[in-house]
């Protein structure tokens, strides 16, 4: 077990180092250079441009600019290109605002499809099975922002609330309960878009799971000892079943900061998502690095943490 | 395969005639294929869209197109589907060939239907050749890992691929002198090593120990691939290369094909074991004729269900790059840029948001079906039921 620990910890700092060298040589080779982002405004005189350089280590080569660039990043001392702000405490700041859409999308998500996975495997081939199947396939299918437009209007001029951003502006006079109900309205679109696609392929796989446990032996015993459906679907069946959902609850780790730059861009979500998309606009390489920098951790702790617990919950898994 | 006894009438029971079942392989297959109603409806519509698309390729292209995608009509913008042309405000050269505008007009009076039809063959081509470059790459990882997995690489390999990644390194900063160098430490390394194979030198004996298997190394290269977010990835260096379809084809193509390197891995494996894989080594056959001829055919069935659904997706993330604003550059349609053009009348004129809505989702969920109910009918455990 602790050799196992340690020598899957020393893998994912090696894949964790080779991550950092290639997202840095993605990010430095490409074509373009930072200090040419606005070639046009008069103000950028090649003065500025050359200071910028310098600034920000542009002139030195590639090796040194790395180095730099990670030893600021440990430190902490990272800033933005764009406006000189520390890029963790940009990233906190957006953190915080993408967290709240992350736990209501997880929750919706991990809470709707095992009830329907479920139940569609008991029900196999029935009514209520092929209906669920079809429609996790058009859940998949539908372009993500065009789903996102129907739902806008069918809410707005259903419910007449409005919901793009994170609140309604200027709401300043009004009780805290209609403030606290603002905050619901706003945030439930988006996190039912953002878990659409996770209930859709989570109760596929929940379905596929049963029905593989279903098809064990242990279950016809059970039904043959004339134990009622409930016992042998709910007690036999489920909890062996469920055995490989516990090794995901390390992968939904990495959706933490990758949010969803779509959905945070019709929405008009000021989340990590849309930060790193606006980086990437304007072209502000510490920020597009430390994400990614931050989303690669998050990877690995996720599949460290998911082989942990499968270790765990199963005892025939000797790693 | 054991004979199957309900195969033989008792008129035929006698050992002289062939007392396999009749039906081929791909019979067989689509016997379990049609049971899936919904899987052959994603077929017919796969194929439908297929036919769609090269119509459009035929239809919108060349000098004078029956359906021009790019013909602008200022007079005529925002026309709802159905509409029949206004004769007084166009020129002859602007009339379109129907006198109809079938799905309506855009913001520059642009004929909806025809920039769906050219749009068909862009997103089938983006789709297909993203799907095509990350099975081919896959195949390839995969493979290497699976057949030629337990081989070592030896140090000296190592150092002569570090020496030359420095040289290109040098190369590109500017170093020229230290890019020979390199280059060169690298060419020695190679011929060092190829001159005394026999590993009678004590320093090439040291040099050729193994250091790390192929199969870890692809494996690891596999793992570090897949800690990058992909759309984010995908985002980033689209954003950062100059604009075009072949860009948006190519990267969506290289950060696709770890799935299907580690289907194929894991089938290379155990086909690796087989007897008939066997055989062949004993005929002689070489290390690439046996992969290409022999594996690669009995491994293909989940890269054929991978690959429609990877051109679901395609498609798919093709649309969310259009919506970003870093899709396919405007001379071309794709229903893409369509859909993202559209929503910004999405009131005045819905039809420009739900006509590729609709049909983007109408052809992706077609391959999802078409590709689940390939991988049923291509399990084995399924197969061996009937």
């Amino acid at each position: 077990m602790i050799s196992f620990i340690a020598r899957s910890a020393f893998q994912k700092m090696v894949t964790l180092f080779f991550v950092s060298v290639v997202s840095f040589l993605i990010i430095h080779l490409a074509p373009g250079s930072p200090s040419q982002v606005d070639p046009l405004n008069p103000k950028f005189t090649p003065e500025m441009v050359e200071r910028f350089r310098q600034e920000f280590h542009l002139d030195k080569p590639l090796h040194i600019q790395y180095l730099l660039f990670y030893r600021n990043l440990f430190t902490g001392r990272t800033v933005s290109w764009k406006d000189n702000r520390s890029v963790l405490g940009k990233i906190g700041e957006r953190f915080l605002n993408s967290l709240p859409l992350f736990i209501v999308g997880t929750l919706l998500t991990w809470t709707l499809s095992f009830p329907v996975g479920i139940r569609s495997a008991i029900e196999r081939g029935g009514i209520y099975d092929r209906t669920a199947t079809f429609l996790s396939y058009l859940l998949i299918s539908i372009p993500g922002f065009f789903f996102a437009y129907i739902l806008i209007i069918f809410v707005v001029t259903k419910f007449h609330v409005p919901v793009i951003g994170m609140q309604t502006f200027g709401l300043g006079t009004t009780s805290s309960l209609h403030v606290f109900m603002d905050r619901i309205w706003h945030l439930l679109l988006p996190s039912v878009l953002g878990a659409t696609g996770g209930v859709a392929v989570l109760s596929r796989y929940v379905r596929s799971q049963m029905l593989e446990v279903e098809g064990q032996d242990y279950i016809r015993t059970a039904r043959a000892k004339g134990l009622p459906a409930e016992q042998v679907h709910y007690r036999h069946a489920l909890r062996n079943a469920l055995l490989p959902f516990v090794t995901m609850v390390g992968l939904i780790l990495p959706g933490l900061i990758g949010g969803s730059v779509i959905i945070e861009s019709i929405f008009s979500w000021p989340g990590m998502g849309r930060m790193a998309y606006e980086a990437i606009l304007a072209r502000d390489y510490p920020v597009i690095l430390t994400v990614n920098f931050i989303s690669a951790v998050l990877v690995l702790a996720g599949t460290f943490v998911s082989d942990i617990l499968y270790m765990v919950v199963d005892p025939r898994i000797r790693l | 395969m054991t004979v199957d006894r309900d195969q033989m009438g008792p008129a035929e029971g006698g050992l002289d005639r062939p007392t396999a079942p009749h039906r081929t392989r791909m019979e067989r297959f689509w016997r379990l294929f049609q049971k899936n109603r919904m899987a052959v409806i994603g077929l017919a519509i796969f194929i439908l869209f297929f036919l769609t698309a090269l119509a459009g390729l035929v239809l919108t292209s060349g000098t004078d197109p029956i359906f021009d995608p790019a013909q602008i009509r200022l007079s005529e913008k925002l026309r709802p589907p159905f509409s029949m042309i206004n004769p007084e405000v166009l020129t002859p050269a602007e009339v379109p060939t129907l006198a109809l505008y079938i799905l309506g007009t855009d913001d520059l009076g642009r004929d909806v239907f025809a920039r769906m039809l050219q749009g068909a063959w862009v997103s089938l081509t983006v789709g297909f050749v993203a799907v095509g470059i990350s099975v081919i790459i896959g195949i390839f990882m995969g493979g290497i890992a699976g057949y030629f997995g337990q081989r070592r690489i030896r140090l000296h390999q190592c150092l002569a691929a570090s020496a030359a990644a420095a040289a290109a390194a040098a190369l590109a900063a500017g170093l020229g002198w230290l890019a020979v160098a390199f280059g060169g430490a690298a060419a020695f390394l190679l011929l060092l090593a190829a001159t005394d194979r026999r590993r009678r030198w004590p320093a090439v004996k040291s040099l050729s120990a193994g250091v790390i298997t192929v199969d870890t190394l692809v494996m690891r290269v596999v793992d570090i691939m897949l800690c990058f977010p992909s759309f984010f990835l995908i985002l980033t260096v689209v954003a950062l290369l100059p604009a075009s379809l072949y860009n948006i084809m190519i990267v969506i193509g290289l950060t696709s094909w770890m799935g299907t390197t580690r289907f194929v891995r894991a089938e290379f494996l155990s086909l690796r074991e087989q007897d008939f894989v066997l055989a062949a080594r004993a005929l002689g056959v070489g290390n690439f004729r046996i992969i290409f001829r022999h594996m690669i055919p009995n491994a293909v069935a989940p890269v054929l269900v991978s690959a429609t659904i990877g051109i679901a997706t395609a498609i798919l993330t093709e649309a969310g790059l259009s919506f970003l604003g870093f899709g396919v550059p405007p001379p071309h349609a794709t229903w893409g840029n369509i859909l993202s053009d559209g929503r910004r009348f999405i009131f005045d004129a819905p039809w420009l948001t739900f006509v590729p809505g609709v049909a983007i989702l109408i052809v992706v969920l077609s391959f999802n079906l078409f590709g689940e109910g390939l991988r049923d009918a291509l399990n084995p455990k399924l197969r061996s039921r009937t």
